[in-house]
């Protein structure tokens, strides 16, 4: 594998060659101060324990195609990444931003489809296969189509952070956010009580007020359930948590029926009407009437009730039109359009392959470019030029060839480091972050994000089917007030020292 | 609830109360090869164990002679006996996973926690050693997931399918323990009261947590009716027909609340028969027919709760 020359950005700035203190950045200051004394096998066997807790919990996930279907953790590091309040609510404000300008551009492309008049978005989106003809003319509660929304953010440098992609179906990894935080303050219950870190839990209490809100109109006391794909799905460990937060029925497609233009599920009691419905199966299986006629999974006639008015589903049939890789170079845009205001967060700059130039210049520049199937998900169709080999390459420029249409291509970014607990010691590795932004009455998003951190040394691909794993991220409170934050930081550092043993075996940084 | 929540957790209970059950006939047959009994075969010694468990045909297509090491293989470990103390743990696991929400996470993760410490028996060669040991682990799991269940669940529709599941199987097991017991024991000519047989009573006894009850109750030698006594028809031992009966008939009541359901009238009947039942007539008519018509009608008492209230196709 071709090793990157690049000096990649990294969270704590810990430098292996100068191991100056005065690099690392100020909010990890106290954290470096604590994690550099701390020796190895100490950390490791805090990861050993967390991994016990894990699988005793059950928070496993299954792999697709895996011969022997068994149940995996997904590998949790014990370092944190820290984001500082400022940080924050620029991320967060941007995020925000985001969805409200694709909420309003879902709406408008099933019903007027002004950005497409206005020739800002090119017709050719109608004939994408995520776009739900069946969708169009459909009024939905609140005009909300993506009420639970993961925007995919990195960053290259102090001040330079990009959004990767948007994810409007049925994002995941929200209970990782939540079980990580548990698992971090069970750890290391002495960093929880002297740095401010901003609360995630109450997450479900906020997605469940959402949820009820976007019940039809005059419905006093909506149920809400949660629709799963069954214990074999690879995310079945976060719907169940979900569920059991929120306090609502974890359903499967064979639970629900249909009747009288209403959805209703069997219980021990009789049937019992559904009004809303956040579910975490795809457009492609909900309805087997409508779409994949062989799905076992959806509920016949569920679309019929919910064009008419029946029930909500969340996230909305249809929302994949918006997070297409062939929609995201025009969300900047969309932001501008509807909401007159200038994009906080950036995209990526991206080639369209459809166009020739682009088609082009990727060809010839494959070794240092990424390059995306649109319509894809997963991390499964995508090629890492500068750590493919050369076969790689050029099995996929032949897949590129045939349709290129079907890609997208992007700069391979530099992505950020953060350190990452691995067998030789602690070492940098690429992150990202993935907030989630909730969308009912209002739209928010609570102060926490899933970090995933690809492990595998100068890999940029995080997806925990590739082998990814995952973080708790820090959100610092009392950001405005720095000095407040770095002396409470010190004042921690001094006290862990001065609790320690004196050990021999220090942390080894792995450069 | 649910009808596929109240079906999962319904069987996620017979499962844990099916391997205790089999544990404890396998314990108790281990106990009894170890006393020095000539007249007594190892086929004929682990024959019934087989019989309880309803599988000899299976067996014996599988692995052909009887004797301890492979029905020991069989009941405990084989992953194709259906009724095998690891397809009942591994199925119980299953259940619960596809119920997890439904359960308190002190549930859930006593029942996740139980099956990879299973592991650690997988490839063991329990006829050799730590039969005992493995039958104790079994039991004593399957104490804490009824105490679990007891001290930490919500008492709402959910808790009461976990009851039900646990004292159907409990009653069929305890039924098909007797009869097969009984019907091995009681030999026309031999004369009863003799050394093996009080062995071979006392055992049955244990294998049901009874001994020290009957001891206590009649503080007198043992024998054959009382043991039937004390498993049939008396309500204050736990694992007695008719003190599970005691818990099912009440739950189907109160789940059924104003339905009329087959299930409710069925266990009505049955709990009468046990509440009102005079051993006399019993041994009368006939311990053996008793016991046989006592596991059809619970069979059927199963299938008519399962059409009530689990079966997912009645809309």
């Amino acid at each position: 594998m071709q090793k990157s020359p690049k000096i990649f950005f990294d969270e704590m700035q810990l430098d292996a060659s100068k191991l100056d203190e005065k690099q690392v950045r100020h909010i990890y200051a106290a954290y470096h101060d604590w994690l550099k004394d701390i020796p190895h096998h100490q950390l490791e066997s805090k990861r050993q324990e967390a991994e016990l807790l894990f699988r005793r919990v059950g928070i496993t996930f299954n792999v697709y195609g895996e011969a022997d279907g068994a149940e995996r953790l997904i590998p949790f590091d014990v370092i944190p990444r820290l984001i500082s309040g400022k940080e924050w609510s620029k991320l967060s404000a941007g995020a925000i931003q985001r969805v409200k300008a694709l909420n309003m551009f879902l709406h408008d492309i099933y019903h007027k489809q002004e950005i497409i008049q206005a020739g800002i978005v090119p017709a050719s989106i109608l004939a994408n296969s995520q776009y739900r003809p069946e969708m169009f003319g459909v009024d939905v509660p609140n005009q909300i189509y993506a009420h639970i929304a993961g925007i995919d953010l990195v960053r290259t440098s102090e001040s330079q952070f990009y959004v990767l992609e948007d994810n409007l179906r049925t994002p995941s990894g929200v209970s990782y956010m939540l079980e990580d935080r548990k698992m971090m303050m069970r750890l290391f219950p002495e960093l929880f009580r002297r740095y401010h870190i901003a609360q995630v839990d109450h997450y479900p209490q906020v997605l469940l007020k959402n949820l009820r809100a976007v019940a039809q109109h005059g419905i006093q006391d909506p149920t809400v359930v949660l629709l799963s794909p069954g214990a074999y799905n690879s995310a079945y460990f976060e719907h169940a948590f979900i569920a059991q937060q929120m306090g609502i029925e974890l359903v499967e497609g064979t639970d629900l029926f249909v009747r009288n233009n209403a959805v209703y599920m069997r219980t021990t009691q009789g049937p019992q009407k559904v009004d809303v419905i956040y579910r975490r199966i795809d457009d492609d299986y909900i309805d087997p009437l409508v779409f994949n006629a062989d799905s076992m999974l959806g509920v016949p006639g569920l679309l019929s009730v919910y064009r008419n008015g029946g029930v909500t589903l969340a996230n909305a049939v249809g929302t994949g039109v918006a997070d297409d890789k062939a929609t995201y170079i025009y969300v900047p845009e969309m932001i501008k359009f509807y909401l007159g205001e200038e994009p906080l967060l950036e995209n990526v700059p991206t080639y369209e392959l459809s166009k020739e130039a682009d088609l082009q210049y990727t060809l010839e520049h494959l070794h240092e470019l990424v390059v995306k199937e649109v319509q894809g998900s997963g991390g499964y169709g995508m090629l890492v030029g500068p750590a493919a080999t050369k076969k790689e390459i050029e099995e996929f420029r032949l897949r590129i060839v045939s349709k290129p249409a079907n890609y997208i291509a992007q700069p391979t970014l530099a992505l950020s480091t953060c350190p990452t607990l691995v067998e030789a010691g602690i070492a940098p590795r690429h992150v990202d972050l993935r907030p989630f932004v909730l969308s009912g009455k209002t739209v928010t998003l609570v102060p926490g994000a899933l970090c995933r951190v690809a492990l595998k040394e100068g890999s940029l691909v995080v997806n925990s089917s590739q082998g990814g794993g995952t973080k708790d991220t820090w959100v610092l409170e009392d950001a405005d007030d720095e000095t407040e934050v770095l002396q409470s930081l010190a004042t921690l550092s001094k006290e862990t020292k001065l609790n320690k043993n004196t050990k021999n075996s220090k942390v080894e940084t792995v450069c | 609830m649910l009808s596929r929540t109240a079906d999962h957790l319904y069987w996620m209970a017979r499962y844990i109360e099916r391997a205790e059950n089999m544990a404890r006939v396998l314990e108790v047959t281990y106990s009894m090869s170890l006393v020095p009994n000539a007249a007594q075969s190892e086929a004929a010694l682990w024959l019934p164990a087989l019989e309880i468990s309803g599988n000899v045909d299976a067996y014996e297509e599988e692995y052909g002679d009887v004797n301890a090491a492979d029905v020991i293989h069989y009941l405990a470990m084989d992953a194709d006996n259906p009724s095998s103390i690891y397809n009942a743990l591994r199925n119980a696991r299953e259940n619960a996973r596809a119920v997890r929400v439904a359960m308190t996470s002190e549930t859930w993760e006593n029942i996740n926690a139980l099956w990879l410490e299973f592991s650690q028996f997988i490839g063991q060669d329990l006829a050799k050693s730590g039969l005992r040991e493995f039958c104790d682990w079994v039991k004593a799991r399957s104490h804490l997931f009824r105490g679990v269940c007891f001290g930490t669940m919500l008492r709402d529709d959910a808790f009461s399918f976990v009851r039900l599941g646990t004292f159907i199987e409990r009653a069929d097991n305890t039924a098909r323990l007797l009869d097969v017991k009984y019907h091995l024991l009681l030999p026309e000519e031999e004369e009863i009261g003799g050394a093996v047989d009080y062995y071979e009573w006392s055992a049955v006894l244990r294998s049901v947590s009874a001994f020290q009850a009957y001891q206590k109750i009649f503080s007198d030698t043992i024998v054959p009716w009382r043991v039937a006594e004390l498993l049939v028809l008396r309500r204050d031992m736990p694992r007695s027909l008719h003190a599970c009966l005691d818990e099912i008939s009440p739950i189907l009541e109160q789940l059924s609340g104003a339905r009329h359901t087959e299930c409710r009238r069925l266990a009505g009947e049955l709990h009468a028969r046990l509440r009102y039942g005079k051993m006399q007539d019993i041994f009368q008519h006939g311990l053996h027919e008793f016991l046989s018509d006592f596991i059809d009608s619970n069979n059927l008492l199963g299938a008519e709760i399962q059409r009530a209230f689990l079966s997912i196709n009645a809309s």
